[in-house]
């Protein structure tokens, strides 16, 4: 596998992702040894859902496989669960360019 | 060197199969092709589809490539070809595709023979002449730079990019490495990758003709005012923990492997022999992108899943790859091979070896799990109206 398994926990895919998938079921309280430290689960996360390592706010990049999967629309805390609540793509946004031409 | 046993063909590379396609030219003529299969042997398919008998122009084209590419297929020995009689797609050339290929082939037509059940009795006499003609060719070794292999995923989910997809990209890479072609698709799941692509395409044009195949797609959303939220990624694909295109566009061109993009085909347009890896450009939907893939001359396709599809090819043999390891034991009789143990640690390059023997033996014969339970859906790729407009030069 690519990447690195953080804990028996996360997979981290590339040193830069700021993010880690689930390889199991894990509970909230889960520690993932990460960067000399340990993010703790704040909630529990299905197996292949992502979990933030890092703080994030409002348009900061989300990093997996080492590449922009997209970015927060909401802040992100460490060990919070990252999906389509609080990260949005950027591309195919035909929403966004029709707000665009209303505003 | 590796080989595989198949059958030798007059024109082109060999078979893996050797079937007579019943194939219609609409849908009104797909019930009657249905039925002639049913009444012939296992080893006569049809290709039964949703196409009407008047698309516009740009439609009828795509229909005339993707049932003449189906009708040269590799894996197709003999072809008989089934209108109602009133459709624009021309049955003559649909035939002088497989004939051109040296392959025998018979027309029939509802209106001529004088109804549906004179149909049914009359293509029931020529599929059984057809499949008499082809049925005494032997299985003889071919190397396998003669196969063009396509890969698809379908029900995909997080461990697809992690598992299946980099571990039949390894398959890939092991094919190319021995002279064959190797193709994917589903061009919607190059958006948010596409610049990975680009960067391993052999040369400028190649480069410029993906990146507007992909901005194409990605416009159509645009264009509609909307965005590809909901249905890119799908919501089985949300909830396998895949969260935006991206995500599932980085994972998914992993299947394609490593080695340089070569060139990149419409969809159903005939795939280079001997080619590398070769991109085709199709819509996201499996069975229609499976589809043009066979007709581009795909004989074998791999099709990874993470959370379970079982889909088949009524004339390609479907190999299923699944990295996750409870769709692989729930589903383990519609599985092939079991990609889920990279989770744990397996090599990538260990279930590449696994995948690319799994091929070889399936080109040889091997049936596969879609295969033993017939499953084979069919369907061609439906035009949506503004790519309509495109090609009429309206957009």
């Amino acid at each position: 596998m690519k990447g690195t398994v953080l804990g028996d926990a996360g997979l981290h895919m590339a040193a830069q992702d700021n993010v880690v998938t689930a390889i199991d079921d894990l509970d909230a309280g889960t520690g993932i040894p990460y960067d000399d430290r340990t993010v703790e689960l704040v909630e529990a996360i299905p197996f292949g859902h992502k979990v933030a390592l890092v703080p994030l706010e409002p348009g900061d990049a989300v990093v997996k496989y080492g590449e922009t999967i997209g970015e927060a629309v909401e802040p992100i805390a460490p060990g919070e669960w990252v999906h389509t609540h609080n990260c949005e793509s950027r591309r195919g946004r035909g929403d966004r360019t029709a707000d665009r031409e209303v505003a | 060197m590796a080989t595989f046993d198949g059958y030798p063909r007059e024109s082109g590379p060999a078979g893996v199969r050797n079937y007579v396609a019943v194939i219609p030219l609409s849908v009104t003529a797909s019930p009657i092709a249905e039925a002639v299969a049913d009444r012939t042997a296992a080893n006569v398919r049809a290709t039964p589809h949703q196409m009407g008998t008047d698309p516009p122009e740009a439609a009828r084209e795509q229909v005339e490539r993707t049932l003449s590419g189906v009708a040269r297929n590799p894996n197709v020995g003999a072809a008989l070809v089934v209108s109602l009689g009133t459709e624009t797609v021309d049955a003559d050339a649909v035939a002088d595709a497989a004939a051109a290929a040296g392959r025998d082939v018979e027309t029939l037509s509802v209106h001529e023979v004088g109804g549906t059940a004179a149909a049914v009795d009359e293509g029931t006499e020529l599929a059984r002449d057809l499949h008499a003609e082809i049925t005494d060719r032997r299985r003889e070794e071919c190397d396998a730079s003669e196969l063009v292999f396509g890969v698809e995923c379908g029900g995909s989910d997080a461990t697809s990019g992690i598992a299946a997809n980099p571990a039949v990209g390894a398959a890939c890479d092991r094919l190319v490495r021995d002279g064959g072609t190797a193709t994917f698709s589903e061009t919607p799941e190059f958006i948010g990758a596409e610049h990975v692509l680009a960067e391993r395409c052999v040369n400028e044009t190649v480069r410029e003709r993906l990146l507007e195949r992909v901005n194409r797609r990605e416009a159509t959303a645009e264009l509609m005012d909307v965005d590809l939220r909901g249905a890119q990624p799908s919501p089985g694909n949300q909830e396998g923990g895949l969260t935006t295109i991206e995500e599932k566009s980085l994972g998914a061109i992993s299947k394609g492997g490593t080695t340089p993009v070569r060139g990149i085909v419409d969809y159903a347009e005939r795939l280079p022999v001997g080619g590398g890896l070769v991109l085709m450009d199709t819509p996201g939907y499996d069975i229609e992108s499976v589809v043009g893939k066979v007709a581009g001359g795909a004989q074998v396709v791999a099709f990874t899943t993470g959370r379970g599809s079982t889909t088949g090819n009524p004339l390609a043999p479907v190999i299923k790859v699944t990295g996750n390891p409870k769709t692989a034991d729930r589903l383990a009789a519609n599985m092939d091979v079991d990609a889920s143990g990279i989770i744990d640690g397996e090599p990538i390059d260990s279930v590449g070896d696994r995948i690319y023997r799994t091929l070889l033996d399936v080109a040889s014969g091997e049936r596969t799990a879609a295969e033993r339970r017939q499953l084979e859906e069919f369907a061609v790729n439906e035009l949506q109206p503004n790519e309509l407009a495109e090609l009429r030069g309206d957009a």
